[in-house]
């Protein structure tokens, strides 16, 4: 019999349901692989004694048949989910040692629906970056490996790395991410795994630590497009604390999964194919359209002419949020509190500022703040989001010719670490595919598609309209039965 | 059409911003960050060819308005859990170095 | 609208004072404008704040409806433009008192634009009226408060107040001189509080004005303005205004400039002085804020905020002065304040009397004999230990005949004291006045006979000791005859 922990979360939650095994035996199972995995540094901290509280939870509810969605399915949570009683740093130390007494919705709504708590995943710093290398706690390594017999680090990619790496290295059957600017996406394709943001709105960001608040959504991440349809069903739902959360029923996905998607048509946008991409990237999307093919949708190219501006639209509105997002880190009421000799209150902002941020954040701060500085808000902010505003309707125009669209995630595999450090463009063209749908606010997959010349994964994006998270996932599962990516990392950790 | 912003920050321009964001900055990070910026700027700096005559700037990412709460007191009486992770708490309020105004 | 003729005598000739402010009101809500803590004052330090009041990680503002119905009806009582579409932003800053680091404020799109206040300087003189423009009213979030006093080296924050819902009320640089000015404060506290959005209590900081001040020469462009902040009472508006208009004067008048900055107002010194420790690069990157939506309007909801406006101070004023024929100082002092006025109008309907046949004499009682009582009481009109149906059954028993002025004073003293009914009052201490001929010739008889001398001065022509016999009758009476009886009586026995 294979081991627990090469089960997913539909399997773990039917296996207890049908009592071939305990939720307890899954919960000790992933809690000693966690234990075991320190080297790559997924988890900030972790929290055997949650996940088996919930199995324990899990095993009675079975006997009292009272089982729940998630009952007996063990969890990680990014760090930047407020977890009550458990500490949430955001993986920063602007908030080491920090104790929320509240719950996120997403996390509250997961534990609600049976899950435990494996442990807080690591990140980069308040969700900035693109390969797990600005966070406070160091690096996420991934579990992949080149098969050039060369031992380089590599990146999980970023920010939610350590969700990425822990599903990955059957750390956890499932995570939660975020999604700011392809935060869940290319992280899910560098490790070969899926993730899935749904549209703006469909998840709480109450608790969740913001770094872009037109912008960050959270979702899940697993090992295949079911698991994501069962978590991001438990996550979901209309909040009341949450002014940007949408006033929807949360639609069964996992009960309308189909993977037939005859008829649909899909589109292939043409500014995506840009300078400079891997042609490895051009044949997994190939590769990629021929299968869509197969499954009897209709191929069609189409145009999305302000692609171009995504990227730099991105790097005006978000750290311009976050810079104002992030005042609230002043060492006044929580956190990290820096006190110089010249001990005025001016100092103590500065100082503690100074010591609590790392210098990614520290940049998009001051990039912020600049571009929101007097005199540049019309030039900058403002352009900014008038072309936020026509890459939304270049999406609504392409709606009247396609269903999807079906895009490379990332424009390269998993890189190793250190490689892009020193050049903070380089790292950003890394969500150049990601961040147009982040922009607009639509929902986006990544599946896994095919290994490049390295033996490093390689993952696509379906993107499809708001609130069609079911045409996206159902796409998706079209796309996972053809490519029937069972590739996995070696374990050398 | 707009006036484009200027193509460059200098180390003054970096020392108001890090003043703005409350950020101590050593001269070498400064020295460090002119470069960065400028590069970072001069990158962003292409939207500006963009053509946005007649674009109202996005308002909500999903076409949504504001819902009104009732007027009722569900909140407070907590300041306990208000100060459990203040740095310096005395006397039920936050402490900070002293203030001159 | 008259042009005030307020001038500062400089070195250089006559100067003029530009005025405009801007009033910070406490919307009157249970709830703070983003969370749901209490708004109350007075209460224990940081006991009234949520996780979002202290900014929290990850917490997010939910907007209080009952603050934008507020707000949105003291647009409509100032006759403002209401928009149907506005939106949030953050002025971002660092404070010890703004938890966020940024003040939830409405600077792009306002709720409410363009109104106007119409005042009056001399309360009896319909001419002195004059109209100040309002800019805007927006919506914002109040700060905590910082105490300095408590600790040598440390200051202490109280977020109590962090997130309580504050209207903006943003005049034109339309005044011209203290009194304007302060008019215009009196004028406003009144329909905020006619209206019920604000409490207008300026001693608990629920109306403070942060006042812009510059001089010019007569016609000549704006000159330079100050803005001295907070500034928490009539009075001190007023004096800083003054003070502040001086300064500018003597400064230029010396070859100085003004420099556009903020001040404060010191109430001992009653002097205004620079606070550059808030001046310090002040770049507030305002831009919407992203965790909120734009706020629209519906027709019903501004549909019930016209519907639930009460008749406001220059209409009932009106109505005062037209339906009940009051004088204009009288129609004034009873409109100034909405308690007066729902006193003085529960007194009317009490009466059971047409307004016309009885609103003068119901308006003089109330502003000689009340308002006289309650100042030697010290008593507000709410706290009047007569009411309004008791004074009623006084001004009835006057009008009846029943009781003569001098009685009706004297009651009413005993009515101040016992707090019994006029009615019965009258009837235990037999204070009816008489109209009884037999009683009142028998009184007069005694009296000429006592005074026989003057009976034959009065006779010979003295006829101005026709008073005299009036007094002593009266006196000899207790007051209680009816004195138009008494005059006739007189008359007859004197002839
Ligand atoms: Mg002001
Ligand atoms: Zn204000």
């Amino acid at each position: 019999m294979t081991a627990l922990t090469d089960l997913g979360v539909a399997a773990i939650r039917d296996g207890v349901r049908n009592g071939d095994f305990s939720a307890r035996e899954v919960a000790e199972a992933f809690n000693a692989n966690v234990a075991k995995a320190k080297t790559l540094n997924a988890f900030v901290i972790d929290t055997p004694e949650h996940a088996l509280a919930a199995a324990e939870q899990a095993d009675n509810d079975r006997a009292s048949g009272s089982l729940k969605p998630l009952s007996g399915v063990p969890l990680g949570i990014k760090d930047l989910f407020a977890t009550k009683g458990y500490q949430t740093t955001a993986g920063s130390n602007m908030l080491g040692g920090f104790e929320p007494t509240y719950e996120s919705t997403v996390s509250g709504k997961l534990f609600e629906a049976g899950a435990g708590m494996l442990g807080k995943l690591n990140m980069d710093e308040f969700a900035m970056g693109s390969s797990n290398e600005t966070s406070a706690y160091g690096n996420v390594i991934s579990p992949w490996r080149r098969s050039d017999g060369g031992n380089a680090a590599l990146t999980p990619g970023g920010s939610s790395g350590g969700s990425a790496a822990a599903v990955a290295a059957r750390l956890a059957p499932g995570v939660t991410g975020t999604d700011t600017g392809g935060s869940i996406r290319q992280p899910a394709a560098f490790v070969g795994i899926t993730g899935m943001k749904p549209t703006y709105g469909r998840c709480s960001r109450y608790g969740m630590v913001a770094f872009a608040s037109s912008l960050d959504q959270a979702g899940p991440m697993a090992r295949d497009v079911r698991d994501c349809a069962i978590m991001l069903e438990a996550m979901s739902g209309f909040d009341p604390k949450d002014s940007t959360s949408l006033d929807l029923p949360v639609p069964q996905w996992e009960a309308n999964l189909s993977s037939d998607i005859r008829g649909k048509r899909i589109g292939i946008p043409k500014e995506y194919r840009i300078e400079g991409v891997p042609e490895e990237i051009d044949a997994v999307w190939e590769q990629g359209i021929q299968w869509m093919k197969d499954a009897g949708a209709e191929i069609v190219e189409v145009s999305l002419p302000h692609t171009r501006y995504a990227l730099p639209t991105y790097y005006i509105i978000a750290p311009a949020e976050a810079s104002s997002n992030l005042a609230r880190y002043d060492g006044v009421r929580y956190g990290l509190r820096q006190n110089p000799d010249s001990g005025g209150l001016a100092e103590m902002y500065q100082a503690t500022r100074a010591a609590g941020f790392g210098a990614e954040v520290k940049r998009r701060i001051m990039i912020g703040t600049y571009v929101l500085s007097a005199g540049f808000y019309d030039a900058y902010f403002n352009q900014a989001q008038k072309v936020r505003a026509l890459i939304a309707r270049d999406f609504e125009r392409v709606w009247g010719e396609c269903d999807l669209l079906l895009t490379p995630t990332a424009p390269s595999a998993a890189f190793a670490l250190g490689e892009k450090s020193n050049d903070p463009i380089a790292m950003y063209l890394n969500d150049v595919f990601a961040v147009p749908a982040s922009l607009a606010g639509l929902p986006a997959i990544s599946v896994p598609a095919g290994l490049d010349k390295q033996g490093l994964p390689l993952g696509l994006q379906i993107v499809g309209k708001a609130l069609d998270e079911q045409g996206v996932m159902n796409a998706g599962l079209a796309f996972e039965e053809r490519a029937g990516f069972t590739h996995r990392a070696e374990a050398w950790w | 059409m707009l006036a484009g912003p200027p193509m460059s920050v200098d180390a003054a321009t970096v020392r108001h911003v890090a003043k703005l964001a409350r950020i101590a900055v050593s001269d070498g990070e400064v020295e460090a960050l002119v470069p960065e910026l400028n590069n970072i700027l001069g990158w962003i700096e292409q939207l500006q060819e963009v053509d946005v005559a007649g674009v109202e700037p996005m308002t909500a990412v999903i076409p949504n308005t504001l819902r009104l709460r009732a007027d009722e007191v569900t909140d407070g009486g907590k300041r306990d859990e208000v100060l459990k992770n203040a740095p310096v708490a005395e006397h039920g309020f936050f402490a900070v170095p002293k203030v001159i105004e | 609208m008259t042009d005030s003729s307020y001038r500062i005598q400089g070195a250089t000739g006559e100067w003029e004072v530009v005025i405009g402010l801007e009033v910070h009101a406490q919307v009157t809500s249970k709830a703070k404008l983003f969370s749901g803590a209490a708004t109350e004052f007075g209460a224990e330090p940081n006991t009234q704040v949520s996780l979002v009041d202290a900014a929290l990680p990850g917490m997010l503002p939910v907007l209080n409806g009952e603050c934008i119905r507020q707000a949105v009806r003291t647009g409509m009582a100032l006759e403002a433009k209401i928009n149907r579409w506005s939106r949030f932003d953050r002025k971002n800053y660092f404070y010890a008192d703004l938890p966020q680091g940024y003040q939830i404020s409405q600077l792009y799109h306002p709720l409410v634009g363009e109104g106007e206040i119409r005042i009056l300087l001399d309360e009896k003189d319909e001419n002195s009226a004059k109209t100040v423009g309002i800019e805007r009213i927006h919506v914002e979030q109040d700060a905590g408060k910082l105490m300095h006093d408590q600790h040598p080296s440390f200051s202490y924050v109280d977020l109590n107040r962090s997130g309580v819902a504050l209207m903006e009320i943003v005049s034109k640089p339309d005044m011209r001189s203290p009194e304007e000015a302060g008019a215009y404060v009196r004028k406003l506290r009144s329909i905020l509080r006619y209206v019920g959005s604000c409490d207008g209590n300026m001693e608990q900081g629920s109306m403070r004005a942060d006042v812009n001040v510059s001089v010019r020469k007569p016609g000549e462009e704006f000159g330079t303005r100050t803005e001295t902040k907070n500034v928490n009472s009539v009075r001190f508006i007023m004096q800083a205004i003054e003070y502040e208009a001086r300064r500018q004067v003597d400064l230029i008048e010396d070859g100085g400039t003004v420099v556009q900055e903020t001040r404060l107002f010191d109430p001992d010194k009653g002097e205004t002085r620079s606070l550059r420790s808030k001046e310090d690069a002040h770049d507030y990157r305002y831009f919407p804020d992203p965790d909120l939506l734009p706020l629209e309007l519906s027709d019903d909801f501004l549909e019930e905020c016209r519907a639930s406006l009460p008749e406001l101070p220059d209409a009932k004023r009106r109505r005062y002065e037209q339906e009940l024929g009051l004088s204009a100082y009288n129609a004034s002092v009873l409109t100034a304040e909405v308690e007066t006025a729902r006193w003085f109008e529960e007194l009317l309907a009490a009466t059971g009397k047409a307004g016309p046949e009885i609103g003068k004499a119901a308006s003089n009682w109330v502003i000689s004999d009340l308002f006289g009582a309650l100042n030697r009481l010290g008593k507000s009109i709410e706290e009047s230990p007569v009411s309004p149906a008791q004074g009623a059954e006084l001004l009835s028993l006057v009008a009846d005949g029943t009781l003569s002025g001098t009685l009706a004073k004297q009651v009413f003293e005993i009515m101040l004291e016992t707090g019994d009914d006029p009615a019965k009052i009258v009837e235990e201490r037999g204070l009816k006045q008489t109209s009884d001929t037999g009683e009142i010739e028998k009184v007069i008889a005694g009296v000429l006979e006592a005074n026989a001398d003057k009976v034959a001065e009065y006779r010979s022509g003295k006829d101005k000791l026709f008073g005299f016999f009036v007094g002593q009758t009266m006196k000899a009476m207790g007051g209680k005859a009816n004195p138009g009886v008494v005059n006739d009586l007189l008359k007859k026995a004197l002839s």
